[in-house]
């Protein structure tokens, strides 16, 4: 009777309040932003009782405000770790768009091709030379200069840095002994640069520069990008259907904590990876939490097709039916949301 | 500052007005110490991973496999701060002087001004300079002079990159030289025109009274904004992060590319993995508070060796 008395009574204060639109915190990754905040802004055009609030402090700082419950969602470049994950048991990572690293460089060189021992050489700063032996190998027929390598690497930690040191950790024993993977590592070489921008500067004005970068970012400033052979031994250029196609070669596991760096399929890009949304697994307040697993639906689905004019690599088609499955067994006070199929 | 007379307190209102002053002054204080027990509490997971003296003494600085050391982030800050004071602390002088003995009065106040607006600009907008301007002047014409006329130095040698120690001091010089000029532009102002009259009866030339009568009257209060610019530049951190190249290694050479305390703060904090890792950052950036405290002490007592020298100084 009483339990029935307090939901007739916060029914009525859900009606009166249904003017204020229902705010969710969110705070996480800044690689996915710019589609996140676009993402927000078109779901809000629809939905005008559901407005997000969220905070690109990065990775690190999202995974620490979802587990201390100070936010709604949190949002990360790279899976949470065994040890992050017991301090929040039962989250949900639901992968959203890819993104990849390319290797961007400055010298004058057209259609630069690199192996995985190549670009493990270079940022190792074994190969520090334009004209080495192993990069004309691989380059026949290119004009190497007589020219020194400058390495530049990101000095922030990044999820970036870590998806590019995973790539080398998984392809390059040495580096995997003397460097490892990580958001911050010890660089064996080279100059550190803040952000993509800071890279960028610093590759286009030092002759000889190579660094990485995000995808979306090399595209949108038109730098030069290096093809990488991959798993399957074929050279790949950094595009958008690349980078969906190494998703789709790689296992999913049922918590989508996967990196899908050097993954199989002749098609596929080797650096490349999910970003996440983390949203806890009990989902204790009724309306915030039903928002939220709809709009997660909303942005597997529908959000998709706003994936690619902004440079990110949209989720291949079985990776969505997966993600499908796990949204409908997500509860709210116990009970699933009712979820559409989507248009 | 003359002490105040005991009598006057025994007046109720002074008394309250003496304790105001005294709870807003501990305040600071208090503030300062809040700031360290903070910075302590969350640096304490490090305690289980390295010793004090490994931690401030160590080079290796190695998030992956929790090696952390501060010494290369505390050379890079010592050596930056050091170039940017030994640039900006002549020109700042030349500048006072210029400005206070001989510029004509109408000039006075456009350089003034203009002093200011330097001050005024975001130390991003500095770093996109320096990562644009200055690092490729300095990569294709300062640094390969350098080599060549004083490459003999270990200050000078080492192929010319841009991004460096060098990069780093020169664009903190510019920062600070607003701070160390127009400090030094109001003590020459306070010197008394008795002084400089004095030693032109003497026969003095205008080279001559500023050099004996109106710098050594001004010395003190010019050493005093040689530290507030010092102050500025050890804390400096967006536009030493862009230049400074950013890898923890200890070099003698000004070409090569250093971090400093500030910076590896800024750049790795927001992505910290692990408590220890954030722990280390914050033990760093206690270890930034602990070389302040000291270089501000070692300055002081600079100051005061410089105040009690032989020369009139005091009116």
């Amino acid at each position: 009777m009483k339990k029935l008395l307090v939901a007739g009574l916060l029914a009525l204060a859900g009606a009166a309040q249904a003017a204020d639109p229902l705010l969710i915190n969110g705070a996480g990754a800044t690689f996915p932003f710019p589609l996140y905040s676009k993402w927000f802004s078109e779901y809000g055009k629809q939905h005008p009782d559901v407005r997000f609030n969220y905070q690109s402090i990065g990775s690190g700082g999202g995974i620490q405000q979802i587990t201390r419950g100070t936010v709604d969602f949190g949002a990360s470049d790279a899976p949470m770790t065994a040890e992050e994950l017991a301090k929040l048991p039962g989250v949900v990572h639901v992968p959203t768009v890819l993104g990849a690293v390319v290797v961007t460089y400055n010298a004058p060189v057209q259609g630069l091709k690199l192996t995985p021992e190549t670009l493990a050489g270079i940022f190792l700063g074994k190969i520090a030379k334009w004209n080495d032996p192993a990069l004309a190998a691989v380059n026949p027929g290119a004009k190497l200069p007589d020219l020194a390598i400058a390495v530049v690497h990101r000095s922030d930690g990044s999820g970036t840095t870590s998806i590019f040191t995973d790539y080398l950790a998984k392809v390059s024993p040495e580096w995997k002994s003397r460097v490892g993977a990580g958001k911050s590592v010890k660089w064996p070489a080279g100059l550190g640069a803040k952000g993509n921008e800071g890279v960028t500067g610093i590759v286009k004005q030092t002759p000889g520069a190579v660094g990485y970068v995000e995808l979306a970012y090399a595209n949108q400033n038109k730098l030069p990008m290096a093809e990488l052979k991959n798993h399957a031994g074929v050279f790949v250029k950094p595009t958008i259907a690349a980078t969906s196609a190494a998703a789709a070669g790689v296992p999913m596991p049922d918590d989508f904590r996967v990196s899908i760096t050097d993954a199989a399929g002749k098609d596929a890009y080797p650096i490349a990876s999910f970003t996440y949304l983390l949203v806890p697994g009990d989902l204790r307040d009724g309306a915030k939490g039903k928002a939220i697993v709809q709009f997660l639906w909303w942005a597997v689905h529908d959000g998709q097709h706003l994936a690619a004019p902004l440079d990110y690599a949209p989720l291949p088609r079985a990776v969505v039916e997966k993600v499908s499955a796990k949204l409908k067994t997500l509860k709210v006070q116990g009970r699933p949301v009712a979820l559409g199929a989507s248009r | 500052m003359p002490a105040a007379p005991l009598r006057a307190l025994r007046n109720p209102g002074d008394r309250a007005w003496s304790a105001l002053l005294m709870v807003l002054g501990g305040a600071l204080l208090a503030v300062a110490g809040i700031i360290v027990l903070a910075l302590w509490d969350v640096a304490r997971p490090l305690g289980g991973v390295v010793s004090l003296k490994q931690f401030v003494t160590g080079q290796e600085w190695d998030p992956t496999s929790d090696a952390f050391g501060a010494l290369a982030f505390v050379y890079g800050t010592v050596v930056t701060s050091l170039v940017a004071v030994v640039v900006a602390v002549p020109v700042s002088v030349g500048l006072g002087i210029f400005l206070v003995e001989m510029a004509p009065a109408r000039v006075r106040p456009v350089v003034s001004f203009l002093i200011e607006t330097l001050a005024a600009i975001p130390s991003v907008v500095y770093g996109l300079w320096g990562l644009f301007v200055l690092v490729p002047w300095l990569r294709t014409s300062v640094e390969p002079l350098l080599g060549r006329a004083l490459g003999f130095l270990p200050l000078f040698q080492g192929p010319p990159i841009g991004l460096g120690y060098l990069a780093a001091g020169l664009i903190l010089a510019v920062m600070i030289l607003p701070t160390i000029a127009s400090i030094t532009i109001e003590v020459l102002r306070t010197v008394p025109s008795t002084l400089r009259e004095g030693a032109y009866g003497l026969g003095a030339t205008r080279w001559e009274a500023i050099r004996m009568a109106v710098l050594p009257y001004a010395r003190s209060g010019i050493v005093g904004g040689a530290l507030l610019g010092l102050g500025r530049a050890l804390g400096e951190t967006m536009a030493v992060t862009m230049v400074i190249g950013n890898s923890p290694t200890i070099q003698t050479s000004l070409f090569a590319p250093g971090y400093t305390l500030p910076s590896v703060i800024a750049n790795e904090f927001a992505e910290a993995t692990g408590e220890v890792h954030t722990a280390a950052l914050a033990g760093l950036g206690l270890v930034l508070f602990g070389l302040t405290v000291i270089l501000n002490a070692l300055a002081r007592l600079l100051v005061q060796a410089v105040g009690r020298g032989p020369a009139m100084g005091r009116p």
